[in-house]
């Protein structure tokens, strides 16, 4: 069977991924700072499933841009979270793919969970002097 | 691990810190979005595949009589949007974005420093910021618009909702545009763009239009028309809570689709958030702090 999907292979820092990383990082050093941290470690990221940020592209970009940052040696760890709607009445969730109506009720559903890019937590080395 | 001595030994700290990425732009998007709402004018930030058909869109809108326009146009390196837009008689600038693929809040507030378009979108009712030709990106950044509009061009196909579900996640209306190809398009079929968009959009709000005919453009201007009064009406609302009047009024404010506008919670449509499906009408209604 033929491969009919293709990704090219240098997605170029035109992919907004790379401009959602530099904030990321901006926020990181601010953190870091606050905290004198001498390193950052791990960064706990929550990415959702409808947030429209590709995973792949988004630790690429990151690992691009690391080497020159406080998180050269860090860890990116994403956790990945599921996109959601909800009935406003009776409450029952639905996920990514179903038609966007609850059938008991009779309503339209409401975007519940999944849209957001969430820096979590650090772990950072902090010296004591 | 050595915490008294003072020797310098470090320790591994974890810190919770809950930051969205994207606050940023969208504070910045915010303050956009204040701005437009002092000026009376009702941003729309149209999106689309490049070729969907937004530059026509808007040059069609032109002859409708709904007041005045004005607008930017968002491309990676050229003018000619924002130039088909002027010869219109449009107030236009483009934003090129060089290798961006998409529009952020501070790239539109930057625009809005040149004078004589600040001045235009002042005077204007409408203010269109036609974006970056993409169906991935423009979703996720809020530029301080009262509404999402996608335009989705009958030759691109029915299946694009379900292709790009973020981008009509994120819609408030559905432009399927160059209707008047239908004829030449014999495997398209309008019960699988709707079934796709039912996937995406709780509650699709879609019109069909031809720039070309004029076909479906009176749906087009009536939408505007009524979202623009929407945004007047929910700043002389403010105005008047701001002003410390506590008051009772009847949520009857003859929408269409009541339900749709109030089915998003992600932050993208803040001008207007309160609920108008309050099953009593004559609880006082208590609008939320700004």
């Amino acid at each position: 069977m033929l491969r009919s999907r293709y990704r090219a292979p240098n997605s170029g820092d035109g992919m907004h991924e790379y401009s959602l990383v530099s904030s990321l990082m901006d926020e990181i050093d601010r953190q870091a700072g606050a905290h004198r941290a001498t390193s950052v470690q791990k960064v706990h990221v929550r990415l959702g499933e409808m947030a429209g940020v590709d995973a792949d592209l988004f630790r690429t970009a990151f690992e691009m841009i690391q080497p020159h940052t406080i998180c050269a040696e860090a860890e990116l760890v994403l956790h990945s979270e599921p996109a959601g709607w909800a009935c406003p009445l009776c409450g029952r969730r639905h996920p990514l793919g179903a038609t966007l109506r609850c059938e008991a009720c009779d309503v339209p559903l409401r975007p519940d969970g999944g849209r957001d890019l969430v820096l979590e937590r650090l772990e950072m080395e902090v010296s004591h002097v | 691990m050595c915490e008294d001595c003072g020797c310098g030994d470090s320790e591994l700290v974890p810190v919770e810190v809950q930051h969205r990425i994207l606050s940023e732009n969208d504070r910045v998007a915010s303050h956009n979005r204040e701005h437009f709402a002092e000026q009376g004018v009702l941003a729309i930030n149209l999106m689309g595949s490049p070729g969907s058909g937004k530059t026509a869109l808007l040059e069609a809108s032109v002859g409708l009589g709904i007041g005045s326009i004005s607008a930017v146009s968002g491309d990676l390196a050229t003018d000619r949007d924002a130039d088909r837009l002027v010869r219109k008689g449009i107030v236009a600038r483009s934003i090129t974005t060089g290798s961006a693929c998409h529009l952020d809040a501070s790239l539109l507030h930057h625009s809005l420093h040149d004078e004589e378009l600040a001045k235009a979108v002042a005077a204007s009712e409408f203010f269109f910021i036609e974006n970056v030709g993409n169906l991935v990106c423009p979703a996720i950044y809020d530029l301080g618009q009262a509404a999402n509009v996608v335009a989705l061009s009958v030759t691109e196909g029915e299946d694009k909702p379900i292709k790009y579900p973020v981008m009509f996640d994120r819609a408030d209306l559905v432009v399927v545009t160059k209707v008047d190809l239908l004829p030449y398009l014999p495997g398209f079929s309008l019960d699988a763009l709707k079934d796709g968009l039912a996937q995406v959009m709780p509650d699709p709000r879609v019109l069909f239009v031809s720039a070309v005919t004029g076909e479906g453009m009176e749906g087009w201007k009536a939408w505007l028309l009524q979202q623009r009064a929407r945004l007047l009406e929910s700043v002389a609302d403010a105005q008047e809570y701001g002003h410390g009047h506590g008051h009772e009024h009847d949520h009857e404010h003859g929408h269409a689709h009541s339900h749709h506008d109030h089915s998003h919670d992600d932050g993208s449509h803040g001008h207007h958030d309160h609920d108008h499906d309050h099953s009593d009408h004559s609880t006082p209604h208590v609008h939320p702090t700004r």
